[in-house]
């Protein structure tokens, strides 16, 4: 198989969907959890500004699903096919409650009535966290595995979905893009606002911290494959270090009021759980509980050498435009925001 | 229960027409706010500051409804049709891929900038974004046709495995982007969105020369939409028979289809107006005699094969649906060139904006593009059948094999009414910005911004 810097084209393809993937969750995972505290705030003026401080990056920052979608779809269509048609009802509810969160961003400043506003208020709330959770629940489902028979197809039924590993999954990404949203939204407010944020920052914090070792303890002894890697490689060690290092840092950061730098760290601490999972199901992406043969590898899934080469140059070419036009947007408005005529 | 692929098919259908209302809209209205803005660095004239602002508000709500449910057919692939996605996801998917990484995040990028950088960054800088966006915009569609023709008129590609487990595989990467309808199908796709965003300009113009309110505004814009349209409608008809030439090339069963012709015929009429009878398999209606041979080959006496020369279950069953929508859109496209080159007229005798009947019809006329794009689509579509992958891959092989009746039954009632929702919504907000009109008010606070920049582009330092 041809390979380039040492790795075949599959691995590459892997790489790129797993870096779309975790630009998508550092990305949109702050104004998710930006979305999911909404209803924190109780001020008709401070949840302009909350809604505001994502207003301009949203719509680009969604746009990383978007291509972590297609990528899948052109690299791996096997996958793609079995992934989506699996979780059909929970990918229906994902896209209605993304429909409803665009909407809601989009309707909200357009009517000046109070239960117009409280509507769409609640429904950004809602719809932004039940994104979170079904994305949540989705990993957690690949990382416990799926009975999957010898054809690749799904055996078992919605209720299958609802194991309790999933669900903690669920509820750790929830409470991460939260303390990701806490973070961004306390860097770009001012007076009150600030103020009520680090309360609510160092609450998020806590939620997160509770969650993470929950699920550490939960995959360490019940989802005993994904560690198999660390047993071959033990370098892998250094992520699962990274990534307590990086905790104990976002709150130190938080409590010494380095908001910058914590945001940082929630950033880092966002791609590392992602990597570990990556890493964990790695050469595989769909893994059988009923009988590990019937686990789909990026090989089983994997398109034409021909494909997959013209797609590493599209992304070669691709990627540093997207990181570029996202740098531009987040330069044009850093600062705190501001609420002016053409606001939510 | 209907089945799962008939399901499957009424809510890709439903999902994608509703899609398929927003980005013509949004294509359109991109090129106008380009040349809106354009007046405006050019003349330094608040009145075109004040139409771009007004019109890259109703451009947000478009994009932002077009996004969300773009994303629905992003994944409808997967959910519903995964055998599909198995079989084309080597050159579906990198299209699909290629859209999204070089389009969709150039458009989403620059919108935040359009929107809320007013004050933030250079005029000029603006203006590059409004040029980002548009282009972004067109070349979103561009990646969607080259994916969507790729499956009418497949290129560049061999077939590899078999049964439900064979898969299309890029041979020639550039051979399957230019497929042979790829051209054709997209020049037809982007002037048939020109039509839809400038006859929406035009029709919100023209209502408010029909209430007298905003007067100057609105003659302004209207000129920015007619000169659209005016080349567009032309343009169209030129993009239209190159689409029929590669339709009677590559798909003679879907031509067929289109002019309900049964018998091959060695001079194949043309109709205007008809009927075809699918049980009986006749057509009747008034046709031009040699019509269709001239417009397919350029010769009034060219034979043209006919349904008939396909088996039966390879040829499409809707045939008079086929027919009707093929012909509603090509009187629409008659009638756009007919309002347009009108409006030029009075536009030049001076005379446009008194004319308050004319007035009345393109206040309305915003209808008419997008009855003609949705028409454009169904013949498209639908006379591919049965065939979703033509001549290679049936509809009915390509669904997901685990999904049941009930989970589409389910997610089609759910889409229905979220997708109705939406609208009303939609139809709510247009009408309520379209009330309050561009923001006049706001010229003295411009007016004092102003001073402090440039007026043109000229004037720009280095």
């Amino acid at each position: 198989m041809e390979t380039i810097l040492g790795l075949d084209l599959p691995t590459w393809w892997f790489l790129v969907i797993g870096g779309l993937i975790t630009g998508y969750g550092v990305l949109d995972g702050f104004d998710l959890g930006a979305g999911s505290l909404h209803l924190f705030f109780n001020k008709e003026e401070s949840r302009r500004l909350v809604l505001n401080a994502i207003g301009p990056v949203w719509d680009g920052n969604e746009v990383w699903l978007v291509i972590a979608g297609g990528a899948l779809f052109a690299g791996f269509p096997l996958v793609y096919g079995v992934i989506l048609s699996t979780f059909y009802i929970p990918f229906m509810l994902f896209l209605v409650a993304l429909i409803f969160r665009a909407i809601s961003i989009e309707f909200r400043s357009k009517e000046p009535w109070t239960w117009w506003r409280k509507m769409w208020d609640i429904s950004y709330t809602v719809s932004s966290t039940a994104i979170t959770l079904l994305l949540g629940l989705v990993l957690g489902n690949l990382i416990h595995g799926l009975p999957l028979n010898s054809q690749h197809e799904f055996t078992g039924n919605l209720l299958t979905f609802f194991n309790p590993y999933a669900i903690l999954i669920a509820f750790t990404t929830l409470s991460l893009f939260m303390l990701h949203g806490a973070i961004y939204l306390v860097m770009k407010t001012e007076n009150r606002l600030y103020a009520k944020l680090t309360v609510l920052v160092n609450n998020c914090s806590k939620f997160f911290i509770l969650c993470f070792i929950l699920t550490s303890m939960a995959t360490l002894i019940y989802i005993p494959h994904m560690t198999h890697q660390f047993k071959d490689h033990p370098q892998l060690f250094i992520l699962p270090m990274i990534a307590v290092f990086t905790l104990l840092n976002i709150k130190r950061n938080i409590d010494s009021r380095r908001y910058f730098t914590a945001f940082f760290y929630s950033c880092i601490i966002t791609s590392c759980l992602l990597i570990l999972f990556a890493v964990g199901l790695y050469p595989n992406i769909v893994l059988s509980t009923t009988d590990p043969a019937n686990s789909i590898s990026i090989y089983d899934a994997a398109s034409s050498t021909k494909s997959l080469k013209i797609m590493l140059l599209i992304a070669a070419i691709g990627t540093p435009l997207v990181i570029g036009y996202s740098i531009f947007v987040f330069w044009t408005f850093r600062g705190k925001v501001k609420l002016t005529d053409m606001s939510y | 229960m209907p089945s799962v692929e008939i399901l499957s098919r009424v809510q890709f259908a439903f999902t994608i027409a509703f899609h398929y209302i927003y980005p013509p809209l949004s294509i359109g209205l991109g090129l106008c706010l380009v040349i809106m803005e354009g007046l405006y660095l050019k003349t330094g004239k608040l009145l075109y500051k004040e139409i771009t602002k007004f019109w890259i508000k109703i451009f947000a709500l478009i994009f932002g409804i077009g996004v969300a449910t773009g994303i629905v057919m992003e994944f409808e692939f997967g959910t519903n049709w995964a055998t599909y996605s198995h079989y084309v996801g080597d050159i579906f998917g990198s299209a699909l891929a290629a859209e999204g990484i070089f389009a969709f995040a150039m458009e989403s990028a620059f919108l935040g900038v359009l929107l809320f950088g007013w004050d933030r960054v250079h005029k000029a800088v603006h203006y590059f974004s409004t040029i980002m966006v548009a282009f972004g915009s067109a070349l979103s569609a561009l990646w969607i046709v080259i994916a969507n023709s790729w499956q009418q008129t497949p290129a560049g590609y061999r077939i590899e495995g078999h049964a439900l487990g064979a898969r299309a595989v890029v041979t020639d990467f550039w051979e399957m982007v230019y497929n042979p309808s790829s051209i054709d199908r997209y020049a037809h796709v982007i002037i048939g969105s020109f039509l839809a965003g400038s006859f929406l300009v035009m029709s919100v113009a023209a209502w408010y020369i029909l209430k007298k309110r905003f007067e100057a505004h609105a003659q302004a814009m209207f000129k920015v939409g007619l000169s659209v349209a005016v080349i567009a409608a032309l343009m169209q008809l030129f993009t239209g028979h190159r689409s029929a030439h590669y339709v009677s090339k590559y798909q003679p069963a879907k031509l067929a289809a289109m002019e309900g012709h049964y018998d091959s015929l060695s001079v194949a009429d043309m109709y205007i107006v008809g009927w075809v009878n699918n049980k009986t398999e006749t057509t009747t209606g008034i046709k031009i005699p040699g019509g269709l041979s001239f417009l397919t080959h350029g010769s009034f006496s060219a034979p043209v094969e006919g349904l008939r020369a396909t088996p039966p279950q390879d040829r499409p069953g809707a045939v008079n649906f086929v027919f009707q929508t093929y012909h509603i859109m090509i009187s629409i496209g008659v009638t756009l060139i007919g309002l347009t080159l009108l409006a030029l007229l009075l536009l030049w005798k001076k005379k446009l904006f008194e004319q308050r009947w004319l007035m009345i019809i393109f206040a309305w006329a915003v209808l008419l593009p997008q009855i003609a794009n949705q028409m454009g689509w169904y013949a498209a579509e639908v006379g591919r059948q049965p065939w979703v992958v033509y001549k290679l891959l049936r509809t009915s092989d390509a669904l997901s094999r685990k999904v049941t009746a009930d989970q589409v039954m389910f997610s089609l009632i759910l889409f229905t009414l979220v997708y109705v929702l939406l609208f009303a919504l939609f139809l709510y907000l247009l009408n309520r910005k379209i009330q309050h009109g561009p923001d006049i008010s706001g010229s003295k606070r411009d007016d004092d911004h102003d001073q402090y920049y440039p007026n043109n582009l000229e004037n720009l330092p280095a």
